[in-house]
């Protein structure tokens, strides 16, 4: 069993109100001087080798479905 | 009498009363389900508020590749008016009939309240009872209701005359306060608020929404 990661952020460009509310938590904490923008990370567990046709085909499942491009940016990252 | 389909996907809220008020404003509600691929011979479809799939992944986007999905695309493609409201909105984007895509509100709350807007055009199937200006009140309720996309669709949509709602004090964050877009033809419109909770007296601020449900009426009558 092999494993794919892919990494799933919101676009430079875009707001990320959870981020900054995350960011602002933080700050009350003490931890000053952090910037936070949240995004999604995907654990795939794939059935045999991660062949590059198989790399191929997460980069599809990650285009047309994991991130919505949009808004949001994705790498597909192997493990 | 006009068949008027309204789409039911796991999680959705508001199909009951948008086939509600369908029938209130004098047409044939079709229940849809979201596991069929056919649409009944509906004259129009509707895709209701709710939270599909518990708004897992994004909001819309498992329900977006619903069986029933690739025949509301074909038929939104032929020309049929498809109206999506809130979550049915967010599907529409989904799916890539509607640009752009919502964001969470820009100050994280639920908001929940009577939405003054504007009615930016009239040059819609759904929209054509109202007149260009016009400032109605329709409900608002949602998480994820802050309209985003890239500086050109803006654009684009501005001048095409694609906007169809905008906010009179912008709640959400949402870009150029807009609250509703249609296609370049005109037959899908998707919007944030709700016009199905805007048609009885009973339960409603306003009685605008059922100028959406006339527009249609009038439109099919016009085209039978």
């Amino acid at each position: 069993m092999s494993r794919v990661i892919v990494n799933v952020m919101p676009k430079p460009e875009i707001l990320d109100p959870q981020g900054k509310a995350v960011t602002g938590a933080l700050g009350r904490l003490g931890f000053n001087g952090l910037s936070v923008r949240q995004g999604k990370r995907f654990e795939i567990e794939v059935d045999g080798d991660v062949t590059p046709e198989k790399l191929a085909e997460i980069e599809e499942a990650a285009e047309r479905l994991l991130a919505n491009t949009v808004i949001e940016s994705f790498e597909v990252v192997t493990d | 009498m006009p068949r008027i389909g309204v789409v039911t996907f796991p999680g959705s809220l508001d199909d009951h009363d948008a086939l509600r008020a369908v029938e209130l404003c004098g047409a044939e509600a079709v229940p849809l389900w979201h596991g069929s691929d056919s649409v009944d011979g509906v004259d129009a479809i509707i895709l209701p508020g709710g939270f599909s799939y518990g708004d897992y992944l994004r909001c819309g986007a498992i329900a977006r590749f619903s069986p029933i999905m690739d025949t509301v695309i074909d038929a939104a493609n032929r020309g049929m008016p498809v109206l999506g409201i809130c979550n049915g909105f967010q599907l529409l984007c989904e799916a890539h009939l509607l640009d752009g895509a919502m964001i969470r509100n820009v100050d994280q709350h639920f908001i929940c309240r009577d939405q003054r807007l504007r009615v930016e055009t009239i040059d819609t199937v759904w929209t054509k009872s109202f007149t260009k200006g016009e400032e109605i009140t329709i409900v608002l309720k949602n998480g994820e209701g802050n309209y985003q996309a890239d500086p050109e669709t803006l654009k684009r949509l501005e001048g095409n005359d694609q906007v169809v709602f905008r906010y009179l004090d912008n709640p959400n964050g949402s870009a150029n306060d807009i609250a509703g877009i249609t296609n370049a033809r005109g037959n899908v419109v998707g919007l944030m608020p709700h016009p199905e909770h805007n048609v009885e007296e009973l339960t409603s601020p306003s009685l605008d929404g059922r100028k959406f449900f006339s527009s249609v009426l009038d439109f099919l009558a016009v085209r039978a």
